[in-house]
């Protein structure tokens, strides 16, 4: 079927006239070839050219964008140009093309950061973006404060069961997750850390290593990151979701307030949620590097629990949770608040939910270290 | 591979479709003849996309035959169903134009996939040709969607369709949410286009001025079944649904605005 069948035949039927002759099928899957075709042909100039289309069995549109495109480059070299002997039924198709212009397509424009100037622009572009970014976040933490200094005195208005269901979704869904990869840090934990201090004969140290470490920092950052990645993303792409089909606006219209109605059980849901995963992570982790020391050190139980014991000081549980609820806290923020920057279509959903996941990993690791300083300086 | 130049251009027998207990379709039989603009009417869940998306093999019918060119659809190889979806052109709601592609990237995306050779230029050349067709401004090729109105994107949704200059248009409620004029354009871009192109045109819609303008036959979905005939034929139909649809007051108003 897609045999070569289409061809282009000049002929000088007498001095200064000529007669081009087009056969066969003149069709969009012809079309690359009969492009080719006359693209390689030497245009006259000033001659008398006949177009005759007795040969052409079928046209479609891009047949007769290339019939009409070959008279209207023979006239532009001031040939005297006629099409003769078209065949009836394809009079209207290039009619219907001609009657929209031969247009040639415009050039494709260089996208503006492509260019070295375009490209310092795109940089200036995207620090104000940050900028404005930061600001509006703050913002938004702050209507947040207020909608919530305002249920404070009306502790009914608050939504208990939507409370509760955040709960369940962002806590107890997690726990298998959370649980598992504590535990495998752990033990990856406990590996590394025999391996590199058996070196000095001070494997034992391994216990310490495992339980600063996971209590002070790696349980509560694996947590806040495991949620941020889980609970973060869900809440962009619910609010987004209903962003996109007004659901938000319906809720205004009806007297709901949305940072009431959306905002605070979320928010309430992980600062309450996230500590106690982040114990659980603990647990588990330490659970992990426990089965890990037991196996490659040789110790006992008793001997894990008794050099856990004198590693963990009272400060090292608590370093770690206080910064839970504020993680907590930094994840649902960020979530609803690009949940509500999502504009009506279905790409900014997607587009949002993969932005909160990256700027509340970010903020929490900021917080973090902002942590590390405050207790640094306290001596903690 | 001969087609069957003589039969209908579409033939389905004996189509059952269903989700999960509720049945859409059962045995509906339809027959589409070669260069006619078929109209599909019917109430609101009566399967209407649904047929047009079993047709395109967006949907696989429980049971039922469905032939394409005479062709059977429902059986044929990968290559083959290749070679046919060249050769149909589909118009969704609201275009489903790719977001991230401009219009003239949108029509050239089926002439990339079926001709991997073809020079750029030409193809540039082509999507203008259709930009043009469709009645939208030069300059819409290099838009987005997202900065065309709703029936600047059905127009390019139909240049997109028409990107292989296909046999046979299949629309999904072309003129739904266009303001009147728009969808009166519309319509006649449909049907100048139909006559000069020679297409087979397969209409769903709910848009009566759109039956009354440009089609030539209208098939009726009733009692998960279908009735094809004439407007006139329709007219005389005294199933309360179909009464009440081409004698309502829309209906009534529709018919005196053709008359």
């Amino acid at each position: 079927m897609a045999s070569a069948a289409a061809s282009i035949a000049v002929t000088e039927d007498a001095p200064g006239s000529l007669v081009v002759q087009a056969r066969g099928r003149w069709l969009v899957a012809t079309a690359e070839q009969i492009d080719h075709t006359l693209r390689g042909l030497d245009l006259p100039q000033g001659k008398k050219v006949t177009f005759d289309l007795a040969g052409v069995d079928r046209l479609d549109t891009a047949g007769a964008w290339l019939v009409l495109r070959t008279e209207h480059a023979l006239i532009e070299r001031g040939n005297n140009v006629a099409i003769r002997n078209l065949r009836p039924n394809f009079g209207p198709v290039l009619e219907q093309v001609r009657a929209h212009g031969v247009v040639e397509p415009a050039p494709h424009p260089i996208p503006p950061h492509h260019t070295f100037v375009g490209f310092l622009a795109h940089i200036g572009e995207i620090t104000i973006g940050i900028g404005r970014r930061f600001y509006a976040i703050l913002g938004f933490v702050g209507v947040v404060a207020v909608t919530i200094g305002e249920l404070l005195p009306h502790p009914r208005r608050l939504r208990v069961v939507a409370t509760l269901v955040q709960m369940e979704q962002t806590g107890v869904n997690a726990l298998p997750i959370v649980g598992l990869l504590s535990f495998l840090i752990g033990i990856v934990m406990a590996y590394q850390g025999a391996d590199q201090l058996r070196r000095f004969g001070a494997e034992i140290y391994t216990v310490n290593l495992l339980g600063i470490s996971i209590l002070r920092e790696l349980g509560v950052l694996l947590t806040a990151i495991i949620i941020a990645g889980r609970s973060g993303s869900a809440f962009t792409a619910q609010i987004g979701t209903m962003q996109v089909n007004e659901e938000i606006d319906a809720l205004r219209t009806l007297g709901l307030d949305p940072v009431q109605v959306l905002v605070v059980p979320r928010l309430l849901a992980l600062v309450v949620t996230l500590p106690l995963l982040s114990v659980y992570a603990d647990l588990m982790g330490l659970l992990g590097g426990c089965v890990m020391s037991l196996a490659t050190l040789g110790l006992t139980l008793p001997q894990f629990l008794s050099q856990l014991q004198g590693a963990v000081g009272e400060w090292t549980f608590w370093v770690g949770i206080i910064k839970a609820p504020v993680f907590g806290a930094t994840i649902a923020l960020i979530g609803c608040f690009e949940g509500f920057n999502v504009s009506r279509s279905a790409e900014s959903v997607g587009k949002l939910t993969t932005l909160s996941v990256v700027e509340s990993i970010f903020l929490v690791i900021v917080s973090d270290a902002a942590f590390s300083i405050i207790f640094s300086l306290l001596h903690i | 591979m001969p087609d069957d130049q003589d039969g209908p251009i579409i033939r389905v027998r004996g189509l059952v479709n269903r989700f999960g207990r509720q049945t859409v379709h059962d045995g509906l039989d339809l027959d589409v003849r070669r260069g006619e603009v078929i109209g599909i009417v019917g109430g609101s869940g009566t399967g209407k996309s649904v047929l047009l998306r079993t047709i395109v093999g967006l949907q696989r019918p429980a049971t039922g035959g469905i032939e394409v060119f005479g062709r059977d659809v429902l059986h044929m190889r990968e290559r083959e169903r290749r070679e046919l979806e060249s050769r149909w052109g589909v118009l969704f709601q609201d275009g489903a134009l790719f977001s991230s592609l401009t219009v003239a990237q949108n029509i050239e995306v089926p002439l990339k996939e079926h001709f991997h050779h073809m020079p750029l230029r030409l193809m540039d050349e082509i999507a203008a040709t259709k930009v043009g067709l469709v009645g939208l401004p030069e300059e819409a090729g290099d838009k987005f969607p997202s900065q065309l109105s709703g029936g600047m994107r059905k127009r390019a949704g139909l240049a997109r369709a028409l990107a292989l200059d296909p046999e046979i248009l299949f629309l999904d409620e072309p003129t739904a949410g266009l303001d009147p004029i728009a969808a009166a354009d519309f319509d006649k871009l449909i049907g100048d286009l139909q006559s000069s192109l020679g297409l087979t045109v397969f209409l769903v819609t709910h848009d009566l001025d759109t039956l009354f303008a440009i089609c030539d036959r209208v098939a009726v979905l009733v009692d998960k079944k279908i009735r094809v005939g004439t407007l006139e034929q329709h007219l005389r139909d005294n199933h309360p649904w179909i009464h009440s649809y081409f004698h309502g007051p829309r209906g009534r108003a529709a018919q005196h605005a053709e008359a």
